[in-house]
């Protein structure tokens, strides 16, 4: 019995904090929403040098081939810090679709270049959760036309990958007929898209036809529990700042954290995160060891993290009193992380009710 | 991350599992509503896992025990095997889960040799006589006092909440012996003989319709003086030793599981308009929001099991698991309840009444709990300035 971080796994965890802290800080992360910019290029050339942007290619393709409970200590690390870096389309969803879909050929060609960072591929995903407003892309006579919304990673990207019913296209930013357009949420530190297809000719399919549906699945469910990983980093970082301000914001005559009002809210915070950090082990765990539970896990575990990371950031900025309510704080680059964090790839009612189904207690 | 215990564990649950099904008829049957503890009844079962190295495992053979080093994973074992064969486990209670770990760090030898092995056996019974009506979440306030007279001391005063204080034989308590120290170190622990003229016990009838408490009343209580364990005065301090394992007994993830998984179960059975509860959409997130927190907290608990293998500290998260276990439970009954509507308040007695009112029983008395053992707010302001280094609150 061994439930927790091995020692690898503690030294990942804070080698992307420290690389994080030097060259990402959040002083750094506010220059760049400043310039409306929602990606370091360099920062994250240098992350791919440190083998976290290859952190799922298979080490034959020049990756690390690390596990998702690997991944899920740096994606913490990343909420953590909120690095406006790509994670979950180049480095996760991407790479997991062309492990499982690719032909020899496509993953020869694709996965090197997404180890080394030197292309970024995002997934089209959200519609095969939910279609929201006039979303949904069809492929007809081998053409796809339609619209993809909220295409986490997807500004910048070089190529997508496109599901349409159960198939999945790979198109290159560059098609003729594509239009990407970035899609600003609250969230300054991560990069969504829109995009528009008009009878976009797709370069290839990945997998066989009418094939994808399960690989898809199981890439948005991992995912999931790398999302709720990321959830876990923005609580930690809410709670450190809300116990660093406490110490020194003195009022009536002595730190507010003396007071007990403060302090039940913080360990109110901290009572809720810690079972919520073992749940998130888990459920990432369950990918590499667990598979048949692995899709519940990430439910269940997506759908809690939302819900506590919606209690702690909003407790901690109460915290601070009216400095939490300031631009100036930094606190709410990870309450508005947080914020977007709880509806990618499924709010916490449709993932509890997607939990529930699994376990056929509607029948 | 490796969630298997290994061959030689699983050889160790391979044999208990065997003894389980082979004794099992032989296990008193589990209820509800008599109190959390052990009692007389459990003595011979409790003899035969003391036998079998399932009980009093790391106890010393010279006191009783199996003599066997500490192992977290073989505890865990146990707990998990008796708890899903449904077979009351290796008795527990406050004699066998604080005394008795009090005893082997403090007590004289001759306290060890007389008071270990009849309590580990299951035959005595101990209650625990800490709280009293003025002393309860600033328990060093206590003010039952001892007062020296000859080889005794002679006891006054009053002890609340005291769990099975009706059939036990003998109370382990705090008293009062210094009335001119300073607060913390005025106090002495000491074992008392509940059969000594001048005690007299008062079931506490509790909002759950049971006793599961007692009020205990001392006058002129004549208790020998070779009964305190460690000196006059540095009661506090052994108390204190002990606290912690109630604080962990307390909000169990395998008591949330249990109840988690009747939960579903009632969810299913119950008939809504001739359907299922859990067709009801809206039960169904209730139901699902639920089950995360009851497997974080499964989750947690592995989590504290592995960092006590590795002699490591978890840190804050080694204070929270009361806080967030007895508000799961609460919970858990209470969405029971929900699930049932009018008929989830039916009173035990009624004809109506599902699994004999188990429901409303636990949502009561685990709202008891969240109180009980140190108070939910008590452990918040531990976690915040153990756990989180925020200052004390300063003194008035």
């Amino acid at each position: 019995m061994n439930f927790g971080l091995s020692d690898e796994q503690r030294l990942l965890d804070a080698g992307v904090r420290r690389f994080l802290a030097e060259r990402l800080p959040i002083s750094r992360v506010r220059e760049l929403r400043d310039a409306g910019q929602r990606f370091d290029r360099d920062a994250w050339k240098e992350l791919a040098a440190l083998g976290v942007v290859g952190c799922l290619v298979p080490e034959r393709f020049g990756g690390a081939g690390l596990g998702v409970l690997d991944a899920a200590v740096i994606a913490t690390a990343l909420g953590h810090g909120a690095a406006p870096l790509p994670f979950l389309g180049p480095c996760v969803m991407a790479p997991l679709l062309l492990g499982e879909l690719g032909s020899p050929e496509q993953q020869q060609s694709w996965l090197p270049r997404l180890a080394a960072g030197e292309v970024r591929v995002a997934v089209a995903a959200a519609e095969r959760v939910e279609r929201r407003q006039d979303a949904g892309v069809r492929a007809e006579s081998g053409r796809l036309s339609g619209v993809a919304l909220f295409v986490l990673d997807g500004v910048g990207a070089d190529a997508f990958l496109v599901p349409a019913g159960d198939d999945l296209w790979l198109v290159p930013a560059s098609a003729p007929g594509l239009e990407v357009r970035p899609l600003p949420t609250l969230d300054a530190t991560r990069a969504l898209a829109e995009l528009r297809f008009a009878a976009v000719e797709p370069a290839e399919r990945l997998g066989a036809a009418r094939g994808a549906g399960a690989a898809l699945d199981r890439a948005i469910d991992v995912a999931r529990a790398l999302l709720a990983a990321d959830l876990l980093g923005c609580c930690d970082r809410a709670l450190e700042l809300a116990v660093a301000y406490a110490q020194q914001r003195s009022q009536f005559g002595r730190p507010i954290a003396s007071f007990q009002a403060v302090k039940h809210l913080c360990a109110e915070m901290a009572a809720a995160i810690e079972p919520a950090r073992a749940l998130v082990w888990y459920a990432a765990h369950a990918f590499d060891a667990l598979p048949e539970e692995a899709a519940l896990d990430a439910s269940l575990a997506k759908a809690h993290l939302a819900e506590v990371a919606s209690f702690v950031v909003r407790t901690a900025t109460e915290v601070h009193g009216g400095i939490g309510f300031t631009d100036e704080c930094d606190l709410h680059f990870w309450f508005k992380r947080a914020a977007l964090g709880r509806q990618l790839l499924g709010g916490p009612s449709r993932l509890r009710a997607r939990a529930a189904d699994l376990q056929g207690w509607g029948a | 991350m490796d969630l298997s215990y290994g061959p030689e564990y699983e050889a160790f649950r391979a044999e208990l599992r065997r003894f389980l099904q082979e004794h099992r008829g032989e296990a008193p049957r589990a209820g509800f509503g008599e109190g959390l503890l052990t009692d007389t009844q459990l003595a011979p079962w409790q003899r035969l896992l003391v036998e079998r190295g399932y009980a009093a495992r790391t106890i010393p053979r010279e006191y009783g025990g199996g003599g066997f080093a500490a192992d977290p994973l073989i505890a865990a074992i146990i707990a998990e095997e008796f708890r899903s064969h449904g077979v009351p486990g290796p008795a527990s209670g406050q004699g066998i889960d604080m005394l008795v770990p009090t005893l082997l760090e403090h007590g004289s030898e001759e306290q060890k040799r007389r008071w270990i092995p009849p309590t580990v056996r299951g035959e005595l019974i101990w209650c625990q006589g800490y709280s009293e009506p003025g002393a309860g979440s600033d328990l060093a306030s206590l003010t039952t006092a001892g007062r020296v007279e000859g080889d005794r001391l002679v006891v006054n005063g009053q002890k609340i909440w005291t769990s099975t204080a009706h059939v036990a034989q003998m109370m382990f308590g705090l008293v009062r012996t210094e009335p001119d120290a300073k607060k913390h170190a005025g106090i002495s622990y000491l074992l008392i003989p509940m059969d000594t003229p001048g005690i007299e016990v008062r079931p506490l009838r509790t909002m759950t319709g049971h006793a599961e408490f007692n009020e205990v009343f001392f006058t002129d209580v004549r208790v020998p003086l070779v009964n305190l364990v460690g000196r006059r005065g540095e009661g506090w301090k052994i108390a204190n030793t002990t606290l912690r394992h109630e604080r962990d007994m307390l909000g169990s993830a395998s008591t949330s599981e249990g109840l988690f998984h009747g939960l579903v179960k009632t969810l299913i059975e119950e008939r809504v308009d001739g359907s299922r509860a859990l067709a009801d959409p809206k039960l169904r997130d209730q139901l699902a929001a639920i089950q995360a927190r009851t497997l974080a907290m499964r989750c947690h608990a592995m989590r504290l099991l592995t960092a006590r293998v590795r002699g490591e500290s978890a840190g804050v998260a080694s204070l929270v698991t009361k806080l967030n276990g007895c508000q799961l439970n609460h919970d858990l009954a209470g969405l029971a309840i929900d699930g049932m509507g009018e008929a989830g308040t039916l009173h035990r007695d009624s004809a109506r009444a599902r699994d004999g009112g188990r429901w409303l029983f636990h949502w009561m008395f685990q709202l008891g709990l969240v109180i009980g053992g140190g108070t939910a707010q008590i452990q918040k302001n531990i976690i915040a300035e153990r756990g989180l280094g925020m200052p004390r609150e300063p003194k008035p």
